[in-house]
């Protein structure tokens, strides 16, 4: 049984004084546009929180929603009906933008759960004492081959062989990074699929594989930067 | 009386257009001389010596002032807005006008025109008002509210002082929309498109490129780059120092100490310029004040190796918004050029290289004048905004911030709240606390931009959250919300989450004016009186004739008089008797009319007198040939280009 996130209670419309329910954006009465909602982003599109989405309907769904909601149908509202078409918009653009990016999502219903997920610092390198057990010696190397791309950059030379070796590394940690983004999709289906030790199970591998996936990225990131530069 | 419509507004850097919905199609309106760009130049007159409010022209007119008193006059502003002290000082390097002494480091930058300062928001809003009334004309009843372009690749500050500059000139700017999604807009008007197009806009000033993808209707920006600093005015720059230095080095005249030459010079290096987007060589040939000639020729080859450097900067932004759209150039479906200097073939070329058209059988798109598209594309979204057509009913443009937005945290490195190229409205929330007993306030620096450290980035504003309950270091909850709006500009609210209190929020932007400040700069606070209009226009109307009367009463004095044939100078005196005759109505038509009658008469004279006014004067072509050679939709993009002929 999946936790329900969003709020049932119900409120009353400002226009017609109807009651709905709190996570609508339009009263189902009148069709007033609301203040922004009080559930979360999967309520924006009256949805429970998942895994597995369909992308097309959401974007569909945001499309529709979009329609309805931006400011540009509200340029000649009450300056309230323009304040909420705000919020409500940059509600909506916030809800589509997390829930339709695989990972940004994961994580986002991760923290729904509780789960505590790495925060990424930006700009900081790799700390190899961070890197993932089974990937050690690999990154140990790799950090030496940067290094050593990085002097002889300094120095003005140009080292064929080693930019070679770097891309030869950057296609395979890429290739990690796929097998990642699988891991991850069939854990999806565990965690919505299982009985309760499952998710439980399902939840702690996602986070490691998260954290994973955010080591390895940052690792091609830094490749790519020093073979471009 | 009857209501205008919302007008679309392209405020461009080198000429600016307002364009509305006739119907279900967006249509530029004419200025009082018949033209549809308006250029972007201001002339300020001394302030008269009865006291009073100094002349102000705008456009074409003021075009003419450039060569024969340069100081008075204010061109490529855009430039300079939402800009600070520093960047302004560096890039007046290259225009004759200098910046007030009393400047301090983080004020909004003035400058000195003859006795009078005026931040950069001001001249934009004479060039506004300008638009606005030549509307107002069109109509008959009064325009206030307005669409405004941007690039997309203006920032916070730059997006600001454009709004601020129609407050002043007192029109409520229902919304900023960025130049390559307006001008999608215009492209995709009469046809039902699906699929994703890139818009190239390469303008006088600015350089930007938008992926868009369309849908049932809805154009989702997926990405956009560009850089603010990128146009048509740098190759103008380049010649221009070339030919100031082979002067120089050839012939030992500096020209740079007289502005008036340099403005000559200028426009030589605009019309060669132009001249070789058709042909295959253009020819500088000039006298100098020490009876020297400076000849030179310029074949396309050696002018397309010359400017590369500054085409290739457009490639960076290209590549990257392909990639942040997670596509590849394959997957782009369209390219759309917009803006003047995507005439040029080299730049055609690069776009086929960079998006491969050719090798895919494919064409960049440019049916539309690339002068006008965007303000098309303007007056389609102002059509939307007011629902006024059945046209533009189910249209709806999703835009992206072009630039992150992050807050500086410890150690000065930026924690990025709203990655760039978020649809807008965009809101993020962040918690505050603070680090010492009892504080009661809490600094927050916002910035814009991709780099990892605030200093590198652009300071957008500091944020002061006063009023917080004294609480234990640590104890406070201070939620802050930040939202990006449709406009693309920041809106903060904070609230003190453990004794529920608003927060008070002071704000000190970086680069910009406060609301007190542009309160003051309203010009002509009349604007607003409606029971007036009708007078309005007639004493404006009035005010135009007596500027050309003026204008030809002096003729006769000038050498170029003397070139003009017999026929000429007649039909001149006629033109004149029948605006002094219409003058003495009421009727605002009749003189607006006899007033362009009097231009079209004098047009060839004035042309002459630009040419003999200067120094330099320029041999060879004269811009009215060059102009002939040109395809008849060209106009091109500078201040100083050749009046546009209707």
């Amino acid at each position: 049984m999946l936790k329900i996130v969003d709020s049932a209670v119900p409120v009353a419309c400002w226009s017609c004084s109807v009651a709905r329910n709190a996570s609508t954006l339009f009263c189902p009465n009148c069709s007033k546009i609301q203040p922004p909602a009080t559930g979360d982003y999967f309520a924006v599109f009256g949805l429970q929180p998942r895994l597995n989405l369909d992308l097309d309907a959401l974007e569909r769904e945001f499309h529709r929603l979009s329609r309805r909601l931006h400011p540009d149908r509200f340029a000649r509202a009450s300056d309230s009906e323009k304040e909420w078409s705000l919020a409500d918009t940059a509600l909506l653009n916030d809800a589509y933008r997390t829930l339709k990016d695989p990972l940004k999502r994961t994580e986002y219903v991760l923290k729904l759960h509780g789960a505590e997920i790495g925060e990424e610092h930006s700009g900081n390198r790799q700390d190899p004492s961070r890197a993932p057990a089974d990937l050690l010696e690999e990154v140990f190397e790799l950090n030496m081959q940067l290094e050593e791309m990085r002097m002889a950059r300094q120095m003005g030379d140009d080292d064929p062989e080693a930019a070679k070796s770097l891309s030869e590394a950057k296609q395979k940690f890429e290739g990690l990074l796929e097998e990642v983004d699988r891991d991850l999709r069939v854990q999806w289906t565990a965690w919505e699929e299982g009985g309760d030790a499952q998710r439980q199970a399902a939840q702690k591998q996602m986070v490691a594989l998260l954290d994973r996936r955010r080591y390895l990225r940052n690792l091609v990131r830094d490749v790519t930067e020093t073979l471009g530069a | 009386m009857p209501q205008a419509p919302v007008v679309g507004i392209d405020l461009g850097t080198t000429n600016s257009l307002v364009a509305y919905m006739e119907g279900d199609k967006p249509v530029v309106i004419p200025g009082v001389d018949g033209s549809n760009l308006v250029p972007s130049v201001v002339a300020l007159d001394p302030i008269p010596a009865n006291g009073g409010r100094p002349t102000v022209t705008v456009g074409n007119s003021a075009r003419k002032s450039l060569i024969e008193n340069p100081g008075r006059v204010i061109y490529s502003v855009k430039r300079l807005m939402g800009r600070g002290l520093e960047e302004v000082k560096n890039e007046l390097r290259f225009f004759p006008f200098r910046l007030a002494d009393d400047v301090e480091a983080g004020e909004v930058p003035r400058l000195q025109i003859g006795e009078l300062r005026f931040t950069p928001p001001e001249i934009s809003a004479y060039v506004l008002r300008q638009l606005k009334r030549n509307a107002e004309r069109f109509f008959g009843v009064p325009v206030n509210q307005a669409v405004i372009t941007v690039p997309a690749y203006f920032n916070d500050a730059q997006r600001q002082a454009t709004k601020d500059a129609g407050r002043m000139a007192g029109l409520e700017v229902l919304r900023l929309v960025n130049e390559p999604t307006a001008a999608s807009l215009a492209y995709g008007l009469d046809r039902a498109k699906e699929g994703t197009i890139a818009v190239y806009d390469l303008g006088g000033g600015t350089f930007d490129i938008s992926i868009l993808k369309l849908r049932d209707g809805i154009f989702e920006v997926q990405s956009t780059n560009g850089d603010t600093h990128l146009g048509g005015d740098d190759i103008d720059n380049l010649l221009l120092t070339i030919a100031l230095d082979e002067i120089h080095a050839e012939h030992g005249v500096d020209l740079r100490a007289h502005p008036g030459a340099v403005q000559a010079l200028r426009k030589a290096a605009i019309d060669a310029k132009v001249r070789l987007s058709g042909d295959q060589s253009a020819y500088f040939d000039i006298e100098l004040p020490n009876g020297d000639r400076y000849q030179r020729e310029i074949p396309r080859n050696v002018f397309e190796v010359m400017i590369e450097p500054i085409l290739e900067r457009t490639a960076g932004p290209c590549k990257q918004a392909i990639a942040d759209a997670g596509l590849t150039p394959e997957q782009i479906d369209e390219v759309v050029l917009v803006g003047g200097s995507t005439r040029i073939p080299a730049v055609r070329q690069l776009v086929d290289r960079l998006f491969k058209l050719g090798e895919r059988g494919k064409k960049p798109h440019t049916d539309l004048n690339p002068d006008e598209v965007v303000a098309l594309g303007a007056a389609v979204q102002a059509g939307i905004l007011a629902d006024s057509s059945e046209k533009t009913r189910d249209l709806l443009l999703l835009d992206v911030t072009p630039l992150s937005l992050g807050i500086e945290a410890l150690g000065g490195v930026v924690a990025k709240i709203i990655q760039r190229n978020s649809t807008i409205p965009a809101s993020a929330v962040e918690y505050f606390t603070t680090g010492v007993d009892g504080q009661t306030n809490v600094a927050i620096h916002v910035v814009q931009g991709e780099r990892e450290l605030a200093s590198d980035c652009r300071s957008l504003a500091r944020f002061d959250l006063k009023g917080i309950p004294p609480m234990s270091a640590g104890l406070p909850r201070i939620e802050v919300k930040f939202l990006i709006d449709a406009d693309g500009i920041l809106q903060v609210t904070a609230r003190e989450q453990r004794s529920g209190k608003e927060a008070q929020i002071e704000v000190k932007p970086t680069y910009g004016l406060t609301d007190e400040q542009v309160e003051n700069m309203i010009i002509d606070s009349y604007d607003h009186a409606e029971e007036d209009f009708a007078n309005r226009l007639l004493i404006e109307a009035r005010n135009e004739a007596d500027n050309i009367l003026r204008a030809v009463e002096h003729a006769p004095q000038n050498p170029a008089w003397m070139q003009l044939t017999v026929e000429e100078r007649s039909a001149i005196a006629t033109a004149r008797e029948r605006l002094i005759e219409a003058r003495q109505g009421t009727d605002v038509t009749a003189i607006s009319q006899a007033v362009v009658a009097l231009d079209q008469t004098t047009r060839r004279f004035a042309e002459m007198m630009m040419d003999a006014a200067v120094t330099t004067a320029i041999r060879g072509k004269t811009m009215d040939a060059a102009g002939n050679e040109l395809d008849d939709k060209v106009t091109a993009p500078h201040p100083m280009a050749a009046a546009e002929f209707k």
